[in-house]
């Protein structure tokens, strides 16, 4: 700076200013994406893989069969090989799909789907490709007629653009599909946030869906499909103006072809016709007729204001594809071991304009471990969350429940404690995340308040089972409490009287089982038979017991 | 009422045979005995003494309500069998840690608390008529009395006037007592064992040729006996000293007319001469004590209305007054309060001034 011969610094400062590429971009900051560690890493792999083969198979209305196979190479080197029965992806796009970062068909719309960006599997390749530094293989097919295609794909991290190693046709007996082959560096451990975790809530939450999964350490799961129904063929709808920000509607503006401020309003959002169109113009004190490239910033600024002036009806709804509470409880039933379970499925809302539907199950007792805090699984867009559980909106409406009133235990505003699993799923055409690493759903107090009725409305349905269950317990216990006072009862009256206590005893004994005696203990009518059945079933595992004595 | 060991053996007994022919009739085992609660205590105008009605209360096994009670009910029994069987005594103390103990592969106790058992012991002494005493159970010893009496317990000669500073401390069963000698006018018994403890120092049972009494709080069934006992062999009246609110005036009315939860024992117990001489609301005004008033709580007033409502109490227009006067104040006095006069004032101008003026409330 000193040296008065030179150039300005700037000048210098801008040989070094140069565009990043995302893929390059990446590499350096591959925590935004979910791969922060090994453990992680694998999962992410999976999940995208998993998530774009389910989106296509029911895209296609296919009944999705899914084989995921992890081999652990050695370290911590793994291969993950992932195999559906989708539509195939045709041979021209397979290098972009699956080597170009950002390239996808779901950013554009707004339609319920897993992925939303276009980031997740090139992601996965990038990864595999920079830890282990071998090429993705894909293999793909899209009908019987046409042979399979094979890849072997590496990204340029500079231009991220996708860089063929090989290209051949393959013979695959499999009629359409597509396999996916990446080797990276990972660590399988079980538990929460595993692979096995993902595949088995996948399972829950899908319930069409059949998941074969293979570990590294050879043992295979298989997740039967308990429906052969496919979930609705999600719509696509246009964006509401609840939702629009000012750089979105900036790009709809400059590259629209509609020629007037109205017509631009009616034709790129739904919900708007060319009186509300008026009606927001009007509101944004801007004319109806101006040609949209002739907007300015500021005057989109204003549009904006006066679209939020404008009463304007709500997005249509029929463009989400829940699960239903008939399903959900069945995906339920399916995978968890339990002995009550329950499921609600709200009426569509809306946040920013995007339409969203909450839905809760529970799944109570059984084998659920008991003294723990209830385990929460959370999904959107049927894809399990695994991580950031804290952070997400779902799990503060749990928090802010009140589980007591439904007989369960929970100190201040935690999680309940108890054996149960809380189930909850938000379908939408844009699911608000905190993070591109799709963790945790961002706090809108819409998606807050639907969570919380539909958490209150299975809440009651648990509570008067628990109710039922501890009046029964209860009518158990006290026909116990009799059977242990019975000997104490005896023991005395025989000191009293120096009669033989195992007449007295005896004597007792056959009164317990006597229906007017039985009606002293149970003293409700109501749930009388399930006291008896309870009761009887008792007795005879007793019986049994002392058969052999 | 002198019953013998035997009659209470054969008691206890009856009451098994009772139950086990109810056992062996198929029968829910069934105890009756009378209600013990205010709703059937009477006060017997003839007597003056408190007197269980004619209510009935059935404890039976199978009955969740019951069941527990009826457990302890007859764990107790036993327990006073055993005891009368080796011809020992035990405490309620004692009876409670015999009874808590855990039903063998349970996690129930048959009795948690002592007053669990207690109250079984007082419901044993209704259902087999015969007192604690003789069921071989005694209370722990409370209180004390000091005066010229010389008795003679178990074989012992003892002098209540040679006994130091802590005076003779009253058993619970002063059936076996012996007066020997008895030199006393009167006799004051008081609420508070500080204020008795004044007393003594000051020798006012010998200045003043009494006997002083207290217990702590609640006055036992050993010291409303032995108060019985002098008082019916020696004809000695009897004062009551107890702070000016409702539970002084209910130690009052239980030492007078006999407990609620012990009517049964009334013929034992009561003193239907017993005065009252004070904290009074009158002392209030007349010592000027109005400074020490303490402000009645809300449990101040629950407890003054119940007592004022008590039927013994109800038609008595002289303790309406004080009821009255107490609720007009909005508050109460503790009997030390007279210790602002000076530490010897009770002793050397309260207690003689108002026994010579023989200002009792009756």
């Amino acid at each position: 700076m000193t040296d008065d011969k030179s150039q300005p610094i700037a000048y210098e400062l801008a040989k070094k200013q140069k565009e990043i590429s995302v893929a390059e971009f990446f590499t350096k900051n591959r925590h935004l994406l979910g791969f922060d560690n090994r453990r992680k890493a694998l999962l992410m792999a999976v999940k995208e893989a998993v998530d774009n083969s389910l989106d296509a198979c029911e895209e296609s209305r296919v009944l999705p069969e899914i084989s995921i196979e992890i081999i652990h190479i050695n370290n911590f080197k793994y291969r993950v090989v992932i195999e559906d029965n989708g539509p195939g992806i045709v041979k021209k796009q397979i290098p972009n799909i699956f080597a170009k970062l950002l390239y996808g068909s779901k950013f554009h719309s707004l339609k319920q789907s897993r992925g939303q960006q276009g980031i997740g599997i090139s992601a996965a390749v990038l990864y595999g490709q920079l830890t282990t530094g071998r090429p993705a293989r894909i293999l793909s097919r899209v009908g019987p007629k046409e042979t399979a295609n094979y890849f072997e794909l590496n990204i340029d991290t500079q231009t991220n653009k996708p860089m063929i190693v090989r290209e051949e046709q393959k013979e695959w007996n499999k009629e359409h599909g597509t396999r996916i082959e990446i080797d990276l560096e990972g660590d399988y451990i079980k538990g929460n946030q595993s692979v096995d975790e993902y595949l088995k809530q996948t399972a829950v939450i899908n319930p069409h869906v059949t998941i074969i999964y293979t570990n590294p350490k050879h043992e295979q799961v298989i997740y039967a499909r308990a429906t052969d129904e496919l979930p609705n063929n999600a719509q696509e709808i246009k964006p509401h103006p609840y939702g629009v920000e000012l750089g979105m509607l900036l790009d709809k503006l400059r590259f629209t072809e509609s020629r007037t401020l109205q017509s631009f309003l009616t034709s790129e959002f739904s919900r708007v016709g060319p009186g509300t169109a008026k009606e927001i113009c009007e509101n944004a004190a801007v004319l109806p007729s101006t040609k949209p490239s002739e907007v300015s910033r500021d005057m989109a600024e204003k549009l904006i204001q006066g679209i939020q002036k404008t009463k304007i009806i709500s997005p249509p709804t029929d463009c989400l594809s829940p699960i239903g509470q008939e399903l959900m409880e069945k995906g339920l039933r399916k995978e968890l071991r339990a002995e009550f379970y329950c499921a609600t499925s709200r009426p569509p809302s809306v946040y920013r304009g995007n339409p969203f539907i909450i839905e809760v199950g529970i799944a109570y007792g059984g084998e659920i471990p008991k003294d723990e805090k209830a385990n929460i699984l959370r999904f959107a867009n049927r894809v399990p969350l695994l991580y950031q559980e804290g952070a997400c909106s779902m799990t503060q409406s749990i928090m802010e429940t009140n589980w007591k009133t439904y007989g369960l235990n929970q100190s201040g505003d935690s999680v309940p404690v108890g054996p149960m699993v809380i189930v909850v799923h938000m379908s939408s055409v844009w699911v608000p995340f905190t993070s591109e690493s799709k963790e945790a759903i961002a706090h809108y107090q819409e998606i807050i308040k639907e969570i919380k009725l539909a958490v209150q409305e299975c809440g009651r349905m648990l509570g008067s089972y628990v109710r039922k269950k501890s009046k029964i317990s209860g009518q158990i216990e006290r026909a116990n409490m009799f059977e242990k006072y019975i000997p104490e009862v005896a023991d005395s009256l025989a000191i009293l009287t120096g009669k033989k206590k195992e007449g007295i005893l005896q004597g007792l004994q056959k009164m317990l089982v006597k229906p007017e005696i039985k009606q002293e203990i149970i003293q409700d009518d109501e749930d009388d038979n399930l006291y008896r059945m309870e009761f009887n079933k008792k007795e005879e595992n007793e019986d049994s017991k002392e058969e052999p004595a | 009422m002198k019953k013998n060991k035997k009659e209470t053996e054969k008691a206890l007994e009856q009451l098994g045979l009772k139950l086990v022919a109810d056992i062996e009739k198929g029968k829910n085992p069934t105890i009756e005995f009378s209600l013990r609660t205010l709703s059937n205590v009477v006060f017997d105008k003839q007597s003056k003494k408190l007197q269980l009605g004619e209510k009935q209360q059935q404890r039976t096994f199978f009955n969740v309500g019951h069941a527990k009670k009826f457990l302890q009910t007859l764990e107790v029994a036993k327990v006073s069998k055993s005891l009368l069987d080796v011809d020992k005594h035990a405490s309620l103390r004692d009876v409670f840690y015999m009874a808590k103990r855990t039903i063998p592969s349970s996690n129930i106790n048959i009795v948690d608390e002592q007053t669990e058992s207690d109250k079984a012991i007082e419901d044993l002494e209704l259902i087999t008529g015969h007192s604690r005493e003789l069921l071989n159970i005694n209370a722990n010893k409370m209180g004390s009395v000091a005066g010229n009496v010389i008795i003679e317990d178990s074989g012992d000669s003892i002098n209540w006037a040679k006994l130091g500073s802590g005076g003779w401390s009253i058993p619970s069963n002063v059936e076996n007592i012996e007066f020997k000698t008895v030199k006393a006018k009167y006799i004051i018994y008081m609420e508070k064992q500080a204020v008795w403890e004044r007393l003594h120092e000051d020798k006012f049972w010998e200045k003043q040729n009494c006997l002083i009494v207290t217990s702590q709080g609640q006055t036992t069934r050993g010291i409303r006996r032995l108060l019985q006992r002098l008082h019916d062999e020696f004809k000695l009246p009897i004062y009551v000293l107890a702070d000016f609110d409702g539970w002084g005036f209910y130690i009052y009315s239980v030492l007078k007319f006999g407990s609620i939860s012990l009517a049964h024992m009334s013929e034992e117990h009561a003193i239907p001469e017993a005065k009252f001489l004070g904290i009074t609301a009158d002392d209030a005004i007349n010592y000027d004590l109005k400074k020490h008033f303490i402000k009645l709580k809300e449990v101040d007033y629950t407890r003054l209305k119940q007592i004022a409502d008590y039927d013994w109490f109800k038609k008595n227009k002289e303790w309406q007054r004080q009821f009255k006067m107490m609720k007009d104040f909005g508050a109460k006095l503790e009997i030390q309060a007279l210790s602002s006069k000076g530490i010897t004032f009770i002793s050397e101008k309260y207690l003689p001034e108002k026994i010579k003026k023989q200002e009792f409330l009756d």
